[in-house]
């Protein structure tokens, strides 16, 4: 995957399946420390521990319209190359938490991408499913949810087209804000 | 325009743009709009479905066309990705293969608008691996 966003798109795809109707997307970032953290926490299906130690192995996949399941055991690689790595933590019936760290700056490190716009798409096309994104930099943390949404303006405006573009402009203002309280995050 | 900083911002441009969605009838009949879906899985998602997903939620709102659009996992059409189900209201759905910007254009154009069929049809009938 070319972004940090196209991993969150592509892994969420794995709660919505196990029948989540919460998920939470935490992306917390910070050059002094290095790091990049990606959290997926679901209260989908979960697995057992069978299955979660082979969830990173491409070979494996619980669907049957093909043999192959590539989401999680490329967001290892990804995270491998900069000298991160993955966790899967889960229980059946309770649900999952992928977790994957990346070295900040390092140069294999894929960008964060159009973030805003996946999560406003993921909102759009799963209404039903609390979405809660959260993005943190160097201590400074902000948040919008699903069910923040519908409270705001009604159960039927997620689902409404329009709305991505608003979103998506929301969350990319409110994200810069807190990026750009010390220089240095837009370079990377 | 004025930037959007937070959900009251959107609910007050949401007011204002009131009358326009109402002539859309959006909700009221959901048989009556047109289902899309944009297989997102693994496959997909690297193949370009952001974009092409992208692309319907604009256009067809920019082009007044009632529509749900929702991701969808994979649909076994792995090599044909980015690969797209159109199901236009009390009609059999059709999944396109293949659909980048100008495809998703030509259907938005010709097969929802007209409902002429386009090339790049994946039929019903091809088989799955088991």
């Amino acid at each position: 995957m070319k972004e940090i966003a196209l991993h969150i798109l592509d892994i969420t795809q794995n709660s919505i399946k196990a029948g989540a109707n919460e998920i939470r997307i935490t992306l917390s970032e910070s050059i002094p420390d290095d790091l990049l953290s990606l959290t997926i926490a679901d209260n989908g299906k979960g697995m057992d521990a069978e299955s979660c130690r082979r969830a990173s192995d491409p070979w494996f996949t619980s669907r049957t319209t093909r043999k192959v399941g590539l989401g999680l055991p490329l967001l290892k690689m990804n995270a491998g190359l900069t000298g991160g790595g993955m966790t899967i933590d889960s229980e059946p019936g309770k649900g999952t938490t992928v977790n994957a760290t990346f070295g900040y700056k390092h140069v294999d490190r894929p960008p964060l991408g159009d973030v805003s716009g996946t999560i406003a798409l993921m909102i759009l096309s799963n209404p039903s499913i609390n979405i809660v994104y959260s993005h943190i930099c160097e201590g400074k943390e902000w948040s919008i949810s699903t069910s923040e949404i519908k409270e705001a303006l009604g159960e039927e405006a997620v689902t409404d087209l329009t709305i991505v573009r608003h979103l998506r402009e929301i969350i990319n203002g409110n994200v810069a804000e807190i990026r750009n309280f010390q220089t240095g995050y837009d370079k990377y | 325009m004025e930037k959007l900083k937070s959900l009251a911002d959107l609910k007050r441009i949401r007011e204002e743009a009131k009358t326009k969605l109402d002539l859309r009838v959006r909700g009221d009949n959901p048989e009556g709009l047109v289902q899309v879906k944009v297989a997102m899985a693994t496959c997909g998602i690297a193949s370009g479905a952001k974009q092409t997903m992208d692309f319907f939620v604009e256009e067809l709102d920019k082009r007044g066309i009632g529509a749900v659009v929702t991701q969808t996992g994979c649909m076994g059409y792995c090599y044909a990705e980015p690969t797209v189900e159109v199901q236009l209201p009390g009609q059999e759905s059709v999944v396109f293969g293949y659909v980048d910007r100008k495809k998703a254009d030509e259907i938005i154009e010709k097969y929802i608008k007209n409902g002429e069929l386009v090339e790049g049809i994946i039929p019903v009938n091809y088989e799955k691996i088991d």
